[in-house]
């Protein structure tokens, strides 16, 4: 069994074949190996009886439930209006600069993705970004870079 | 924690845990607390927290370093409240190691008072004898729900039932029948805070009428209203409380099973619900028998993946369900087929929060509170140009000036006052002419807007309403889930004229379809979020009509956001032909010899705005 195999099989075995078990294998996969693949969610289908198509619908639906694949770090910066309000296309453009890389892309090391995200409840300290589960608040394009060259310097 | 069996048994316990605290307080000089909600720890709260309890030990003080939920105070993070014994507690703002320092050394060794001090401007509701329920006089907030945040250790389950907790859960189990709790509910008049403002009292009738031997308690902390953030503070702060009102729920409705739907975009509230949760589970507060009856409740907990509509209650359920979160029509409604098929009934956060509260101090005594029918108070997160950002607690019928210039402070570098936005993307804007007008349910619906969850963004002179409807809008597009055409397609056709007309290609035909097209879409759309959604069109249309005619007519944006209406100029007389503008332009629109006036080619511009940031004589014009 292949590695995505198993962890799909211990998911099953954890939250149980049910339809209502969906979302939370689906996440499980996406904590694992960051992104939802062809692979896994083939394999979900089969263990839960489903069509892959039913699967793949419901993964596509969310945002946090990617199905391309994903750098090791996950930056998601707020596009909402009081981030916006606030400079967040300063600190978008700062951060695409030093990683070389567009909003949607990931590095060639596969070590960063930039992503944007709808509202992630800081308006008071906006703008803000997520660096997989870690909140940054209160962002300045100079405060961004430093955060993520610390980020960078980790690799 | 010891299990709990039996009402006595929990005022045994809250008595002896009043007891050990009055003797600590004895033993401590001085008890600091330090707000540890998200906001405080990325503001470096846990760096601050370890500095105190470092410090006060090499300094020989007797003292115990606490950690708490927010305060309230978020614009002024890190904050810590420190109490001198028998003296009345005082809070700190903006403490960083220095200001920490300063405050042992004078404040707490001295008693001398230090920079920094934030005045405290709410007072709480509570029904504990050892603090008493003193309201001040000039305080415009009462808190009601966020009684405990940044009162309580929120990591600890004693320090919640010596504030009363679980006392209004032992209260419904020992003395009410289900039917006599829900009628306490309906007469408090409480009504769902999330934003539907449905009477609360009166969907858990709903439910406990619906037969099935099955039923479920939703929470639903799926917050995803731009500018709305109360519902992570109450987790983060006050988890007990929700876990408390929906076992009161659960009881009420005669359901067995609970679940909270929460977004995944807050780790810590996850972390600090789970704990809670493992807490109430081991004091048998949470199980079979509690407190020593035959009422039986567990609660589990759901993850939302980053999707804004799975906050309508159908759509979320769907998503519990393993399905895309796409809402259905309303009837059935939940309290009749909810979850799996099964009467479900879905309170938001903030509701929950408010309801051990109701059964502790009298559905009578909630009902003082407020207007004539929007009772008790609301939280709103302030956030956008306001001074004092942060969440605020309000008795309904509070006015918005009393809500942005004397607890919010005020417009941020005295600017003017524009507009302020409440209900998020499903809310309009209210203007200067509003701000006498009470806040409650009816008065904000009339006024074109609504109450929503509470989120506030404060707009000043510099921000374009016409642009602020097409960020709402473009929030929308892409939080529609595509169910139903008019909200699919209408949203996405009032953003693209939106867009042209902040580009400066709109005519008034355009404004004419953008109106009719907002009400298409209003009336015909499936749920909520599309009935919803041109409202921040439609209240900007009526409110600045004249920005949206300024847009059109004459290309112009007066707040100077709409870049592709703006044009740069070189002010002559104060141009001394520095060439520093001319040399950073990246498409060379600007000519001139050296150290003469320089002048802009307007058919090369292309607004990119270096030439302003580079010039240091303030040369550089934009009309």
């Amino acid at each position: 069994m292949s590695r995505t195999e198993n962890l799909v099989s211990e998911l099953v075995e954890k939250h149980g074949r049910s339809r209502n078990s969906l979302m939370p294998i689906l996440q499980g996969i996406v904590q694992e190996e960051r992104f939802l693949s062809e692979e896994a969610m083939i394999e979900i289908a089969r263990e839960l009886n489903l069509s892959t198509a039913d699967v793949f619908g419901t993964a596509s639906f969310y945002t946090f439930l990617d199905t391309v694949p994903r750098g090791k770090n996950i930056i998601r910066v707020c596009k909402t209006i009081s981030c916006h309000m606030k400079g967040k296309d300063e600190v978008i453009e700062a951060l695409e600069a030093l990683l070389k890389i567009k909003v949607g892309e990931t590095t060639h090391d596969r070590n960063f993705t930039l992503l944007t995200a709808n509202c992630l409840g800081w308006c008071h300290k906006g703008p803000v970004m997520l660096i997989n589960d870690e909140v940054y608040p209160e962002l300045t394009p100079h405060k961004a870079c430093e955060i993520l060259e610390a980020y960078m310097k980790a690799q | 924690m010891i299990r709990i069996g039996s009402m006595a048994a929990l005022e045994d316990i809250r008595k002896q845990l009043l007891q050990e605290q009055q003797t600590k307080q004895q033993e401590n000089q001085v008890v600091v607390k330090v707000a540890l909600a998200t906001c405080g720890i990325a503001s470096g709260a846990r760096d601050i927290l370890q500095f105190f309890s470092a410090e006060l030990e090499k300094r020989n003080i007797e003292a115990a370093v606490l950690q708490t939920g927010c305060m309230g105070y978020c614009y002024a993070e890190p904050t810590v409240e420190v109490c001198r014994r028998g003296q009345e507690p005082v809070i700190f703002g903006y403490v960083d190691e220095k200001r920490a320092d300063d405050i042992i050394e004078n404040y707490i060794k001295k008693g001398v008072m230090v920079d920094g001090l934030i005045p405290k401007n709410f007072s709480t509701a509570c029904h504990c004898e050892h603090e008493p329920q003193a309201v001040p006089e000039k305080s415009k907030q009462i808190r009601i729900a966020l009684r405990n945040c940044g009162v309580i250790d929120p990591a600890s389950i004693e320090d919640y039932i010596l504030h009363d907790g679980y006392h209004a859960l032992a209260d419904v189990l020992n003395r009410m029948t289900p039917e006599e709790a829900i009628e306490e509910v309906i007469a408090s008049g409480l009504k769902g805070r999330g934003g539907g403002g449905f009477l609360t009292g009166q969907k858990w009738k709903l439910t406990r009428q619906s037969q099935s031997a099955q039923k479920y308690v939703v929470c639903n902390a799926d917050e995803g209203d731009p500018g709305a953030f109360m519902d992570r503070s109450i987790l983060e702060g006050d988890p007990h409380s929700v876990i408390e009102a929906m076992a009161i729920c659960a009881y009420c409705i005669g359901a067995g099973q609970g679940l909270v739907y929460i977004r995944a975009e807050y780790p810590l509230a996850i972390d600090r619900l789970l704990h809670a949760i493992g807490q109430a589970r081991e004091a048998g507060l949470l199980g079979s028998h509690i407190l020593g009856t035959d009422f039986h409740f567990d609660i589990s907990l759901r993850y939302g993946a980053g999707a804004f509509v799975c906050g309508e209650e159908t759509a979320l359920i769907h998503s519990m369900e393993g399905h895309r979160g796409e809402p259905t029509v309303k009837p059935p409604f939940p309290s009749e087929a909810g979850y799996l098929g099964k009467p479900t009934n879905v309170n938001n956060v903030e509701t929950f929060a408010c309801i051990p509260l109701i059964f502790r101090l009298g559905a009578a005594w909630f009902n003082t509170i407020g207007t004539a029918n929007s009772k008790g108070t609301k939280v709103f997160a302030l956030a956008g140009k306001i001074n004092k950002v942060g969440l605020v607690e309000v008795p309904m019928g509070t006015t918005l000036r009393d809500v942005i210039f004397d607890i919010g402070g005020g417009i941020q570098h005295d600017k003017q006052f524009k507009a302020v936005q409440t209900g998020g993307p499903s809310g309009g804007c209210l203007t200067a002419k509003h701000l006498d007008t009470p806040i409650d349910y009816e008065n904000l619906t009339k006024a074109g807007s609504m109450m929503g969850s509470g989120g506030m963004i404060v707009m000043d002179e510099d921000d374009c309403m016409v642009s602020v409807a097409k960020y709402y809008l473009d929030f929308t597009v892409e939080e529609s889930c595509g169910k139903c055409s008019p909200c699919r397609i209408g949203n996405k056709r009032l953003h693209e004229i939106l867009e042209k007309i902040t580009r400066g290609e709109g005519s008034m035909d355009d404004l004419n379809k953008l109106r009719n097209l907002a009400h298409v879409v209003k009336e015909t759309s499936l749920c909520g979020l599309g009935q919803s959604s041109p409202n921040p069109v439609l209240s900007t249309m009526e409110n600045f009509w004249e920005e949206y005619l300024e847009h059109v007519s004459d290309k112009k944006c007066r707040a100077g956001v709409c870049k592709a209406m703006m044009k740069y100029f070189i002010l002559e007389e104060h141009c001394v032909g520095c060439m520093a503008c001319a040399r950073n332009c990246p498409v060379n629109a600007i000519s001139g010899e050296k150290k003469m006036p320089h002048t802009i080619d307007q058919s090369i511009c292309i607004k990119c705005g270096v030439c302003f940031e580079k010039c240091k004589f303030n040369a550089i014009e934009i009309r």
